[in-house]
């Protein structure tokens, strides 16, 4: 693959790989620029063809800790991140770029574990990092490692109004491609600072092939929006906001793992409020749910898919859960505030 | 989850409410004094599921709900010096008191951490020998014990650094104020786990003395419409007499093992409620065996304001005594919120605003 | 990243009791498990306890059994009720 000269890179950042000079250039060409196939000379803004059509451009930052968590790590998070954020928006995902903020003193060895999930990521998704910038600070004026990623793709042909849900119409169906509530349980776990261990990992994934095949199953899907920090129920509020229409959903149907709920039973989390990284919802014609579902799970991403509710006909802008005893109660958009650093 | 998903039944849960609709042709009125009672009954929906004949009451329950304003300031004047470190049950942190809270404090510089067991807050003290490590002991019956062990833990392994603030009551003397207040009750929810030490002879005062119904209720929806239906039949029959529907974890007798710590470590004294005022034997503090681990004796708080301010809109007094509702409150989902709150009722997942703003505001 | 931060996020419920399958046993501690998250248990406040028992945890310590002849009797007592009224 490529070469490392190992005695020649330092083991720990220091200032000097930020700024700009010859161990930037080194730092870029060695741990970056030959992972993530990029070919010198390395000019200021890379320029890419397009053919007539809609750009679906996106930005994210990531300072999630612990940087390596069970499932993934912050590098691997950066592609999913924002290749899902384009391709829930309906568009094949092509370019990215990531930019480093780097603590004086953070190992070399991790930046390249780092390095490493993210080309791997980046090469699942079908995407290229084409442009970068690293900037190094002193020791303690930033937590590690913090990295933007921003990306751009087209958009398919008659899925511009996906992200808006100005298709979306009372009686559609909520689809959501498996069990809610893992990342943020994986995430405390590894924070050790809860009295619980536990197995569960992040499901920190890159759901650019699992949406490809809702797209070209025939079905017209009216929204798609990936669950992250709030969960499930914000994206459900969020929808029911944009749309003026109110959304009912079956607790019974929601998915969540054994060990997500048992964890959430005895700490009082609500799942329906849990961030997620590897999670889509998806809304569409209820005639069209029988292929969707077929074609969720035919992949691994999608094999516990459920329709979990429907768009109703109210013009009331709530999210009504119907609970396990058959009472319903209202899914309201904030159930205490976010863990931060989550994602 | 075995013990918890068979009581979560949906075919049981229709059953016990078309009995409760066919049975229940009165009018009704129930208490439950149990913060996880309180949350249990709003996040299931049981009262969209009980005919209008039957209204739940939510009582003080919730332990950090009926903590005194001035202990929270007391917690603060101690987690103010530099050589301690004060730890708690997370909801007591952001409880108001007279000018600020322990949140707050951590932000100004102070060593507040959450833990989740007494024994983690020993564990703290054992590693920070050059700190005085005080652990706010609250809760009811089902919690005080634990305090207790740690305590004589501590004394065990000779831990010269470990206090308790201790704020525990206990439920039974609280449960007979409201009553003898005169609300209009007809029988209690009785709480499921301080009666697993307790045992349910505890609460028989309810139904022996003051003809109430009296059922020892479990925390899941099963449980809790069974026991609706029990004292429904209760009242109906006018046979009053204390029942255990938890029977898995209740028995007549409790934990004796557990009680003997409490005795060996606590003793009972009058104490302050929230909302009701003193009310004589409801309180523990820590006896003189372990006075050099009681936080009010070491820390001398002198000079300490007697009457703190509570807010006047707010009405948690009211409506942990049953007489008021959440919404009858001015402040109730618009000065005061869990995000905001202004009284500790809003600020426990088990206090009744908290619940009822969570699952039933626009419900 | 401090643990208070994360608390205040989560609104924890104090007074939360769950039933625990009893794993291991170390002195005065157990390792319980619900649903497949292990958490500690002090086991001060009983006695008796066995790997395999189902134990109720409340604030870190297991403070009563479960008791398994009970939650049968229970669960067929809704049943017959349910039967009755089928």
């Amino acid at each position: 693959m490529h070469s490392i000269n190992t005695e020649e890179m330092a083991e720990y950042i220091t200032l000097n790989h930020g700024s700009g000079g010859r161990l930037t250039g080194e730092l870029v060409r060695e741990i970056f620029a030959s992972r993530f196939g990029m070919n010198e000379p390395f000019t200021d803004s890379a320029i890419f063809n397009v053919a007539g059509g809609d750009i679906a451009f996106t930005t994210d930052s990531y300072v999630i800790d612990p940087i390596f968590f069970p499932g993934g790590d912050i590098g691997k998070l950066a592609v999913c991140g924002t290749v899902n954020d384009l391709a829930v928006a309906g568009a094949v995902p092509l370019y990215l770029s990531s930019s480093f903020i780097i603590e004086e003193g953070f190992p070399v060895e991790d930046l390249i574990k780092i390095s490493e999930s993210m080309a791997k990521e980046a090469e699942k998704a079908g995407v290229r990092i084409i442009a970068g910038d690293t900037k190094v600070v002193e020791k303690g004026k930033c937590d590690r490692i913090f990295i933007t990623t921003t990306g751009a793709g087209i958009i398919r042909e008659g899925c511009s109004h996906i992200g808006s849900a100005a298709g979306v119409k009372p009686g559609d169906r909520l689809i959501i491609n498996g069990p809610v509530g893992n990342h943020s349980i994986a995430i405390m776990g590894a924070r050790k600072q809860l009295s619980f261990t536990t197995q569960v990992l992040s499901d920190c994934a890159s759901l650019v092939q699992l949406i490809s095949k809702v797209l070209v199953s025939g079905v017209e899907v009216h929204f798609m929006r990936d669950l992250t920090r709030g969960g499930l129920a914000t994206v459900l509020n969020e929808l029911s906001e944009m749309t003026g229409m109110g959304i009912e959903v079956d607790e019974n149907k929601i998915p969540v793992d054994e060990p997500v709920r048992g964890l959430c039973e005895m700490m009082g989390f609500d799942p329906l409020y849990l961030a997620n990284e590897g999670k889509v919802l998806i809304v569409v014609p209820e005639n069209g749910c029988s292929k969707i579902m077929a074609a969720l799970r035919s992949d691994p991403l999608g094999e516990k898919a459920e329709i979990i509710g429907e768009i109703t006909g109210k013009k009331n802008k709530m999210v009504v859960a119907k609970t396990v005893t058959g009472g319903t109660r209202v899914l309201d958009m904030h159930s205490g505030t976010q863990l931060p650093r989550i994602c | 989850m075995k013990y918890i998903d068979e009581y979560r039944d949906g075919k049981l849960i229709r059953t016990l409410v078309k009995k409760i609709r066919k049975e229940a042709t009165g009018s009704y009125t129930f208490m439950e004094v149990c913060g996880g009672h309180t949350a249990a009954i709003h996040r299931f929906g049981i009262p969209s599921l009980l005919p209008p004949g039957i209204t739940l009451l939510s009582g003080p329950g919730c332990p950090v709900c009926v903590t005194p304003v001035i202990v929270i300031d007391r917690a603060i004047g101690i987690a103010s010096r530099k050589d301690v470190i004060i730890t708690s049950f997370g909801d007591l942190i952001r409880v108001p008191g007279s000018v600020s809270s322990l949140e707050k404090e951590k932000t100004h510089g102070a060593d507040v951490r959450i833990v989740f067991s007494a024994l983690e807050a020993l564990k703290i003290a054992k590693d920070n020998p050059g700190k005085k490590v005080v652990f706010m002991g609250i809760g009811f019956e089902t919690t005080a014990p634990g305090t207790a062990a740690a305590v004589m833990k501590a004394k065990e392994l000779a831990v010269k650094n470990f206090f308790v603030l201790s704020a525990h009551k206990i439920m039974p003397p609280a449960m007979e104020a409201i009553i003898c207040d005169g609300t209009e009750i007809n029988g209690f929810i009785c709480p499921g786990h301080v009666s697993t030490i307790t045992g349910a002879e505890a609460f028989r005062f309810i139904s022996d003395k003051y003809n109430l119904g009296c059922v020892i209720s479990g925390f899941e929806p099963v449980d809790i419409l069974m026991t609706v239906l029990m004292l429904v039949r209760q009242v109906n029959s006018r046979k009053f007499n204390t029942e255990i529907q938890y029977s898995r974890a209740v028995s007549m007798e409790g934990n004796t093992k557990a009680r003997e710590i409490m005795k060996e470590v606590f003793t009972l004294s009058d104490n302050e409620w929230r909302g009701l005022g003193v009310i004589k034997l409801s309180g523990l503090e820590l006896n003189e065996r372990y006075s050099d681990f009681d936080a009010a004796e070491v820390f001398k708080m002198n000079g300490l304001r007697e009457i703190p301010k509570e807010n006047a809109l707010c009405l948690c007094g009211e409506i942990l005594r049953g007489r008021k509702r959440p919404t009858d409150c001015r402040l109730f989902a618009r000065a005061c919120t869990p995000e905001n709150p202004v009284g500790a009722c809003m600020v426990s997942s088990e206090g009744a605003c908290n619940a009822f703003y969570k699952y039933r505001r626009n419900g | 990243m401090d643990s208070l931060q994360l608390h205040l996020d989560l609104n924890n419920d104090m007074c939360l009791s769950l039933p625990a399958k009893v794993i291991e046993i170390n002195g005065d501690m157990a390792s319980v498990s619900v649903g497949g998250a292990m958490f500690n248990a002090g086991l001060q406040l009983l006695d008796d306890v066995k790997p395999g028992d189902y134990v109720l945890l409340h604030a870190g310590f297991a403070i009563q059994k479960i008791n398994k002849d009970e939650a049968e009797e229970i669960l067929r007592l809704l049943e017959e009720m349910q039967d009755e009224s089928d």
